[in-house]
Formats: structure tokens, C-alpha cells, sequence
């Protein structure tokens, strides 16, 4: 079923909800539609997010909601054979791969795989028939719809994404793939939803690569729920590479337990409008919270990182990095605050977001933020926003590098501090690949996809795999 | 091969060299001895083809070409180097990395096939010993995290690698220990050959024991005022900066 509008406020929202209730609510749990409601009404309290918050005041959403939306309250994408759309092509990287098409699972796997070890894979609409127990005890949890308005938009429409349980002591072996793509002829408003429980002990890593098909408009807001519960090793890694014409708000909320270790990468190569908020509860004593990003971006791209991290319990360790380049008129935001409680003694916090800026239109907003009311802590904070090292550029150029060489080489360089904190070696070198390229000015949203919408040839599905 | 004739260059409207000559052959080994301020690493850089200094008069040509018409890299390619008084840290850009692009830029630029990379491996291997380099240097970032000796040696590691025809160093000695001192100077003397040279900037004596200068200029106030050959950096040496001072300013009444 689907439903258009010319442009998306929030009272054709709410009017969307109470229309597609049914829809909505579908086979969703008791206890998920109590979320649901709540989140709805701090929706219609709250509306959008606007540039009078400080966390939006950079970000403006308004001229990215002037379109006519489409919605799709029911799985449509179910047995559309993703393979032909798309083919990740991470060389040696074997995963277990899992496809997003608008928003919805598609059926290329069974609709929940369990491992031998007990592992759960799969879709989250069909999780809240299968598993209601787990959906209950974690859903809702850790994101909170009264903090966040994107958030609470997601909660009050979810419906469908991923679903990971990795049960107690359980090592996932293989990488769990998530592609999430958008593609359709009209602009669509996309917002999947994603649970990822690894239990005691477990260990799991995530890649969660965004991508459009098409040059067409969409937006996506999608909220990911991440716990890692007591002694759980988490990596979790998020590649961004949209068209311009989608914008992409992902709100990730990480819950760690006690002794947990999360490691977060975020790279976003490209994409018209980016908002990643990334929220940590480090609600127990021992974690380690790694927070790891990277964005390139041109010509009018917007990027903003919002990062909180809550420490409320003792002898953990948060650790953030985030490095921009920035060309044209591209505008990047970055907002990191780390919150150290009364308990959060023997903390250790650090934060860093180094920009370079290519050209002078190019901007920067960043704001590292430090709160803390422990006595016993060691927390650094730091922001840099400037050019490349005009000294190092020489020194290149006395040894015969000209100076397109250089520059490339000193972004590269810059770049892969974060891309060497990536532990899976295919997925790094991939990445590093990508960058590269994307620094050449060689990379384009089109590098994977197969519908070729640039040819002269009408698109077609038929598709020489050889070639990928 | 380099002939620099009757040089002026200022930065910020204010003079650093005021019209200075020099001409080096191939085969020789030049030093120039200055005190602080005079004009030797103005004119280290200006020859290597930095920007921030304005060229007001004069000529530098090297192998017959006018320099001002090459930029920096292009110098380098036809075999300028110069070895840095600060070498700069280039955080997450290897050595090896470095080099190689380096090397291969200049061999495309001389209508050469690129290095392979066994071949490259090969070269830096016997480059390293030439400088005694042990660790896993290549593969560090550039000058990061290096001491000052660490980053001399680098210095000449490069030189070894890139066998520039004219070689600049500037103030290589400063900072080194007897050691490191010895090394760096090992490593230069390796490097002559008939068809090139070498330029000296030092500010002591010490390094022309092991580097012995075929010519020794000193460079003060903008300006070379005596040339000799080893005799007179001992001569300053004894005598100190002082004496050219007193000497200049008798000179001048």
C-alpha cells in the first residue's frame, strides 16, 4: 500500500499513522506497540528536530522533507531477487550477507536462519512472531524516543530490518553483511529498523554498508539497537556511500554491560545529507567503547557525526576519532559529548575530530564536549580544522612528488588512521581501496551497482555476474 | 652545473640575500660556513624551489637550465636534492610508500619503466646498509616519531636512494652525535661520484673532518666574502665568527 504526499510534516505523519494503523502494527508484540504509542506521542509532541537544538543547529532537515514521499507499510520487496540489483564486491571477504530493499528484509535467505551455535539471523517483523520473549526484553530499551525525535519517528513506524541474537558465549565466525539499499522510482521515505543482542560472553561483528541504486530522491531514518551484554566483543561497522539526492539520519544506541568491548566505525565516502547519532550507555563497570569515523565529502554533501557517551559506571574507557576531509562547499558537523557521572570514577574519556578543508568555502562545525562530575578520571578532548601542511607539501615536492601526488598522499595518509583501526583485513583493504579512489575523485555511488542509469541503454536486470 | 649568479632574495620585503655568487662543479664538494641569520638555509631552499622566498635579482641556472622556470618537483627530477635542516613528519605516509612514488615519478619523468616492486625492495635494501639503517624503517611514517638523529640518517637514506646529482644539505650535522655524525658523513662520502656534487651548509667545522670540502665559502650577511678550501674553515674555526665580522666591518672603512 502506498500513500504520497507533496511534502512530509509532521501532522501528514501522524495522519499516516492513525491511517495505516493496521498495517503498522501488523504482527508487531503487545509490548512493541506500547513502545510504539509512546514513541507517537513524543513524535506529536516534538515533531522534526529543528535548528534551534543544539545538536541540530548545523543540520537542517526542512528542505529535505519539500517532497513527495512514497511509503510502503507492507513488504513489497520480499522476493525480488537482490542479487540482480546488487553485488557487494568485498574481494575475500566472506560473510553472511543480509539485504535491506527499501526498508524491507528480503527473502533471499529464510526469513530467520539459526546457527548451529544457536545464533539467530534474520528479519525483524518475522522475529516478533518467532521470538517474542527476546524482542520484549530488549526492544526499546536502549534507544530513547524522548531524547531523540528521529528516534521516536522510527519507533512509532517500525515494522521491519535486522535481527541478530547471539546467545551466550556464542562467537559468530563469519561477519554479519548488512545492505541496505534504496531503490525505486519514486522518492521514498525509508525507516528500517534494527535489533543486535550479543549476549554473555558473545562475540559479533556487523558491517552495515548503505547504498542507493538510483539517482533518485530518498530518506532514510533507520535507529539500530546494539547491546553488548557482560564480556560481548562487539565490532560494528557502518560504510556510507549514498547518492546526492538521499539523505540518511541513522541513530545508533549502544547499551554495553559489564566487561564489554564495542569497537564503531562509521566511514561515510559519500551521500547528499548524512546525520549519524551515535548514543553509548556504558551502564556497567570494565568496557572498553571504541568510536572510530571518517567522512569525505564535495560539493554540497553535509555531514554530521553527534556522538554521546554516557559513562555511568567505573574503570571503563571510551575512545573517539573522528577525521573529515572536506572539498568544494561540503559542510561537515561534529558533536561529541562524553558524560562522566558521579560513579564513572577511574574513567577514561578521549576525544579527537581532526578536519581538513580543501577549498575556503568548505566548512567545519565542531564542538567536543566534556561533562564530568567524577574526581578520579582521565578525559582529553581536542578539535583541529585546517589545511594541509603546506611544509610537508613541499618536502614531498623536493623529492619529485608534484603537488596532485602530494596532496593525495597526504590525504590518504590522513584518512587511514581510521581506516587502519578496522580489524577485519579484507573489509580494510576494500575500504582503504574506496578511499583511495574516492580521494582520486574515482569512486561514485554507481562503483557497485549494476543498473548502469548513466548509459544510454534502457536498465535492465540482465546482468553479466562475470563482470562483478 | 649549478651557477648562481649575482643573487637577491627577500622575504617579507626584507633582505636575506643581497646578491650572491656562486658556481659549483661536478665532482666538487662545496661547504658554506655562516653564523645564525646569514642567508645559508634561504639559499638551500630558494635553489630547492620554495615559494615563501621572493627572488628580487639575479640568476640560478643548473646544467645550463634558468631553475626559475622548473617547480619544485621538476627540480628534483633533474637531480636537485636537499637535505633538511627540520626534516617535516608526514604522519601515515610509509617511507617506503614515499620513496617509491618518489623514485618512479622522477623515472617517468625520464622517459623510464617504473621500478617493479622486487626491484624497489631490492634498492632500499642496499640503501639502508649504505646508511646503516637497521630497524623496519620503511615501513614508519616519514620523520614520525623519529629522534634527530633517526631523522638525518633519513635525510641521507633519501639521497641514497634518489642519486641526485646535486646534493644540498643543510645543517645535516646539527643535532648528531659523533656516531650519527659519523654515519651521515659515511654516507655522503659513499654517495660522490665524478659527476656530481655536494653543497655543505654547516655552521661547524666538525662535519669537514669527514667530509673533506674541496671549496669552503663563508656566507655572511647575504653574502659569500671569502672562499678557500679546508684551510679556511680551520682558520674559522680557531678564530670564530668574530674575526669575519672584524674583518667585513675593516673591509668596509
Amino acid at each position: 500500500m502506498e500513500t504520497t504526499y507533496t511534502s512530509l510534516t509532521k501532522d501528514r505523519l501522524l495522519e499516516l499513522y492513525q491511517k495505516e494503523q493496521k498495517a503498522i502494527r501488523g504482527q508487531a508484540t503487545p509490548m512493541v506497540n506500547r513502545i510504539r504509542q509512546h514513541a507517537f506521542t513524543r513524535f506529536r509532541d516534538n515533531g522534526f528536530p529543528t535548528t534551534k537544538q543544539e545538536s541540530w543547529r548545523f543540520t537542517d532537515l526542512r528542505p529535505l522533507l519539500n517532497t513527495e514521499f512514497a511509503f510502503d507499510f507492507s513488504n513489497q520487496s520480499r522476493n525480488i531477487d537482490v542479487d540482480k540489483l546488487f553485488t557487494c564486491d568485498v574481494y575475500d571477504l566472506d560473510t553472511f550477507s543480509i539485504t535491506l530493499l527499501n526498508g524491507w528484509f528480503v527473502y533471499k535467505h529464510a526469513p530467520l536462519t539459526r546457527l548451529a551455535d544457536g545464533t539467530i539471523i534474520g528479519s525483524l517483523a518475522k522475529a516478533m512472531e518467532v521470538y517474542p520473549g527476546i524482542i520484549d526484553q530488549y526492544i526499546g530499551r536502549a534507544a530513547k524516543p524522548d531524547q531523540y525525535e528521529m528516534a521516536a519517528l522510527n519507533t512509532a513506524f517500525l515494522q521491519d530490518g535486522l535481527f541478530i541474537y547471539v546467545p551466550e558465549g556464542a562467537h559468530v565466525e563469519k561477519p554479519v553483511q548488512l545492505i541496505n539499499i534504496a531503490n525505486a522510482e519514486h522518492p521514498v521515505f525509508l525507516q528500517p529498523r534494527h535489533l543486535i543482542i550479543a549476549d554473555k560472553g558473545a562475540k559479533l561483528t556487523l558491517v552495515h554498508c548503505d547504498h542507493s541504486l538510483t539517482h533518485n530522491i530518498s530518506f532514510t531514518n533507520t535507529v539500530m539497537e546494539l547491546y553488548a551484554e557482560e564480556n560481548a566483543v562487539v565490532d560494528h561497522y557502518k560504510i556510507q556511500n549514498k547518492g546526492r539526492n538521499s539523505a540518511l539520519v541513522t541513530n545508533n544506541f549502544f547499551h554495553q554491560n559489564k566487561n564489554s568491548r564495542l569497537s564503531s566505525n562509521i566511514i561515510t565516502l559519500n551521500g547528499g545529507f548524512t546525520k549519524n547519532i551515535v548514543d553509548v550507555s556504558i551502564n556497567h563497570s570494565d568496557c572498553l567503547s571504541e568510536h572510530y569515523g571518517l567522512y569525505l565529502v564535495d560539493s554540497n554533501q553535509h555531514v554530521d557525526n553527534q556522538l554521546n557517551i554516557d559513562h555511568v559506571a567505573a574503570h571503563s574507557r571510551s575512545n573517539q576519532l573522528y577525521k573529515g576531509i572536506l572539498d568544494d562547499d561540503a559542510t561537515a558537523v561534529f558533536s561529541g559529548k562524553v558524560l562522566v557521572r558521579r560513579h564513572a570514577q577511574q574513567t577514561q574519556a578521549h576525544q579527537n575530530n581532526k578536519n581538513i578543508l580543501l577549498t575556503d568555502n568548505a566548512k567545519a562545525n565542531t564542538q567536543p564536549h566534556l561533562e564530568i562530575y567524577a574526581d578520579d578520571v582521565k578525559c582529553s578532548h581536542g578539535a583541529t580544522v585546517g589545511q594541509l601542511d603546506p611544509e610537508a607539501m613541499f618536502y614531498m615536492r623536493s623529492r619529485g612528488l608534484c603537488e596532485r601526488t602530494a596532496r593525495q598522499m597526504m590525504m590518504i595518509a590522513f584518512a587511514s588512521e581510521v581506516v587502519q583501526k578496522i580489524s577485519i583485513e579484507a573489509l580494510k583493504k576494500r575500504i582503504h581501496n574506496m578511499v583511495e579512489k574516492r580521494l582520486k575523485g574515482e569512486l561514485s555511488i554507481c562503483d557497485q551497482c549494476v543498473l548502469h542509469c548513466n548509459s544510454k541503454e534502457p536498465t535492465t536486470f540482465n546482468i553479466d555476474l562475470s563482470k562483478l | 652545473m649549478l651557477r648562481v649568479k649575482n643573487l637577491t632574495v627577500s622575504i617579507h620585503g626584507k633582505p636575506i640575500i643581497k646578491g650572491l655568487n656562486l658556481e659549483v662543479n661536478e665532482g666538487e664538494v662545496h661547504a658554506i660556513m655562516g653564523p645564525n641569520g646569514s642567508g645559508k638555509s634561504t639559499l638551500a631552499s630558494v635553489i630547492a624551489g620554495h615559494k615563501m622566498f621572493d627572488v628580487d635579482k639575479g640568476e640560478i641556472s643548473y646544467m645550463g637550465k634558468n631553475i626559475f622556470d622548473m617547480p619544485a618537483e621538476t627540480r628534483a627530477r633533474e637531480g636537485i636534492f636537499l637535505g633538511f635542516q627540520y626534516p617535516v613528519e608526514i604522519p601515515g605516509v610509509s617511507i617506503a610508500n614515499f620513496m617509491r612514488t618518489a623514485i618512479n615519478e622522477k623515472r617517468k619523468y625520464l622517459g623510464l619503466d617504473p621500478l617493479t616492486g622486487a626491484e624497489f625492495l631490492k634498492l632500499m635494501e642496499e640503501k639502508k646498509k649504505m646508511v646503516e639503517i637497521h630497524s623496519k624503517l620503511a615501513n614508519r611514517s616519514v620523520n614520525e616519531g623519529f629522534s634527530g638523529g633517526e631523522k638525518k640518517k633519513n635525510e641521507i637514506f633519501q639521497m641514497a636512494m634518489l642519486e641526485p646529482r646535486l646534493a644540498i644539505l643543510d645543517e645535516t650535522d646539527s643535532g648528531l652525535d659523533i656516531d650519527a655524525l659519523k654515519v651521515v658523513a659515511n654516507g655522503v662520502n659513499k654517495l660522490r661520484r665524478k659527476d656530481n656534487a655536494t653543497v655543505l651548509i654547516t655552521h661547524y667545522q666538525r662535519l669537514l673532518d669527514y667530509i673533506v670540502p674541496d671549496f669552503v665559502h663563508i656566507l655572511y650577511d647575504g653574502r659569500i666574502i671569502k672562499s678557500g678550501n679546508k684551510e679556511l674553515a680551520m682558520e674559522l674555526e680557531e678564530k670564530g665568527y668574530d674575526w669575519i665580522r672584524k674583518e667585513t666591518a675593516t673591509g668596509a672603512a
